[in-house]
């Protein structure tokens, strides 16, 4: 027998007690109809709390001039597990790289977060969030400009307040 | 007619049926909201809790709903009778409440209205005629679908009608042996004189009936006929949109005309309780409170407010039955089966008829000995009951009735496995 297995013995037929097993159960029911452990959120009104680490839809940092912080490096694309992030970058007349292309298709990403801990210039983040639903699919890939006005928090590589967890 | 004009009958009579048809609908209504919240409770959830406050709209949304979907039929079905099915199962729910007396009687103008739409003489029996009808919209609903599981739900329906009905006449038995009348009006009147509600004197009666009543109603712990987990939805597969809530219309008017049997046969009905000014009971032409001693019955105090208080204790009673079920559901898992019939036939059946013997001498010697039907007659059958209910919760206590179907399976092995000398214990695994 593997070790696994949990072997429960049943009660032998002529021992057990249906009537006062029902008894207990009804009045553990009564307990709880009277007095229920509310462990639902009522959602719209009452959120959930998100971890600090949750990795949700993605956000692009931009600069104080509005221009993506985004080097073009090419870095996540190529680590990205689930190969959803689209980049075509540019140079302008300094010698500047940036994206000229940037999509996220939401729908292939397994929020993974290595895009984030890959980013050189910390410019592409996972985000705490989750309401994203949309009516059609096209919405889903993410391009620059939708990335970049991403307004909810971050997530953090790891909890501050749990320094094991790094 | 009692002393009403004919013109004050007829128009105190639809005024009658339209607020009982009317408020027997909106309890329904009421109670497909009260069960998902009750659900939700017990289940540490909140249930429907979004339309109106408290969810209290609930109801009419789903009604909405289901007026909107689409009525679906299998190409298959037998239609005339896939249409019949909900009316059949609908239907005599609704009409048995027709007999059940639900308030003292309200003095008028025009004379004095008693509180019940039909005072049929035979009330319990056109109660036992018309219930059971019920199980034929089941049946009907569940062949006519053409499909295997509607099919066994139906099959199930009727297996178990026909066998909680025995117990379920057997139970109401006792109480008319006590009553000695089937006129439902004269039960809270005896219980009211009796000094006795009669779950005192009949409460094994009482026990047998509720138990059944749960079967007739296809309510969990008994809910065969549907059992989702087997049969997908039972009886009610291939139905769809306003048919289909049909059925549970059905169910839950049918659970509400129960609890408010029980009320009435075991609880006294509208009776209120340590109160007498209540008491009326229509006697050779007059509305009477009782009897003096040398006889002469004594006028009936009949107000306006005693019809409004003893209809919310009638309610009150009711609505506690209503929750009993509603609670009793979200506790106990289906039965098996086979430990259905087996409770039906191996239990109900020999104590209902047992107890009936019990009651039937019980009676004829109190009679006999020419106690007065009152407290200590009382009293004599409450202890004679007590014992009874004793013995009864104590046999059903012993775990004989439903032990696991592999308990005597497991006795054959061990006893094979100890003949070729193996110790019980090293038999084959038993899980």
């Amino acid at each position: 027998m593997p070790p696994t297995v949990k072997v429960v013995r049943r009660p032998e037929g002529r021992q057990t007690s249906y009537l006062r097993a029902t008894l207990k159960g009804m009045a553990l029911t009564f307990k709880h109809m009277v007095n229920p452990k509310k462990v639902t959120l009522e959602y719209p009104e009452e959120r959930p709390e998100l971890s600090p680490r949750w990795r949700g839809t993605h956000r692009m940092e931009v600069h104080a001039d509005g221009r993506p912080k985004c080097v073009a490096c090419g870095l996540c694309p190529t680590v990205c597990p689930a190969n959803c992030i689209r980049l075509v970058g540019g140079e302008d007349d300094q010698g500047n790289r940036y994206p000229i292309v940037y999509e996220i298709d939401e729908f292939r990403c397994i929020f993974c977060g290595m895009c984030q801990e890959v980013c050189p210039v910390e410019a592409i983040h996972v985000g705490v969030h989750f309401e994203n639903a949309e009516y059609t699919r096209e919405r889903f890939v993410y391009d620059l400009d939708r990335l970049m006005e991403q307004d909810h928090p971050t997530a953090l590589l790891w909890d501050p307040s749990d320094p094991e967890s790094e | 007619m009692k002393d009403l004009s004919t013109t004050a009958f007829v128009i105190a009579a639809t005024i009658k049926v339209l607020v009982v048809f009317g408020g027997v609908m909106g309890v329904v209504a009421l109670l497909t909201l009260l069960e998902r919240r009750i659900a939700g409770f017990i289940q540490d959830r909140l249930g429907p809790n979004r339309v109106g406050p408290w969810g209290i709209l609930q109801p009419v949304a789903d009604g909405l709903k289901n007026f909107m979907k689409e009525e679906n039929a299998p190409a298959t079905a037998a239609q005339p009778y896939f249409l019949l099915g909900p009316i059949i199962s609908l239907a005599p729910a609704l009409v048995t409440f027709a007999v059940i007396p639900f308030a003292a009687p309200l003095p008028t103008p025009w004379g004095v209205v008693d509180m019940i739409v039909a005072d049929v003489p035979i009330g319990i029996l056109y109660i036992l005629a018309l219930s059971s009808l019920g199980v034929y919209g089941v049946v009907m609903g569940g062949w006519a679908s053409n499909n295997k599981y509607s099919f066994l739900g139906g099959l199930r329906a009727s297996a178990q009608m026909v066998s909680y009905e025995v117990a379920l006449g057997l139970a109401v038995v006792i109480v008319l042996m006590l009553a000695g009348n089937v006129t439902i009006t004269e039960m809270v009147w005896q219980q009211q004189q009796l000094n006795f509600w009669f779950i005192f004197p009949l409460s094994l009666a009482f026990i047998l009936f509720v138990i059944s009543a749960f079967a007739e109603t296809n309510r969990l712990p008994f809910d065969m006929p549907e059992a989702e987990s087997e049969l997908v939805g039972g009886f009610h597969t291939e139905y769809s949109g306003m048919k289909y809530a049909m059925y549970p219309m059905g169910e839950y008017s049918h659970m509400v005309t129960s609890s408010a049997l029980m009320a009435t046969l075991f609880f006294g009905g509208w009776d209120i309780p340590f109160w007498t000014g209540d008491d009326a009971f229509f006697y050779q032409g007059a509305w009477i409170r009782g009897f003096a001693q040398d006889g002469t019955p004594l006028a009936a105090n009949l107000a306006w407010w005693k019809t409004l208080l003893t209809f919310g204790a009638f309610a009150v009673k009711t609505g506690f039955f209503i929750l009993v079920y509603i609670w009793v559901r979200w506790t106990v898992p289906r039965f098996r089966y086979d430990q259905i019939m087996q409770l039906g036939w191996k239990v109900m059946l020999p104590s209902a008829l047992a107890y009936l013997m019990v009651v039937a001498v019980t009676v004829l010697a109190l009679d006999q000995m020419n106690v007065p039907y009152g407290f200590t007659f009382g009293l004599v059958l409450t202890v004679v009951s007590a014992i009874c209910t004793g013995i009864f919760l104590w046999g059903l206590d012993r775990g004989r009735t439903l032990s696991g179907a592999s308990a005597t399976a497991r006795e054959r092995l061990r006893a094979r496995s100890q003949k070729a000398g193996l110790d019980a214990s090293t038999a084959p695994a038993e899980n």
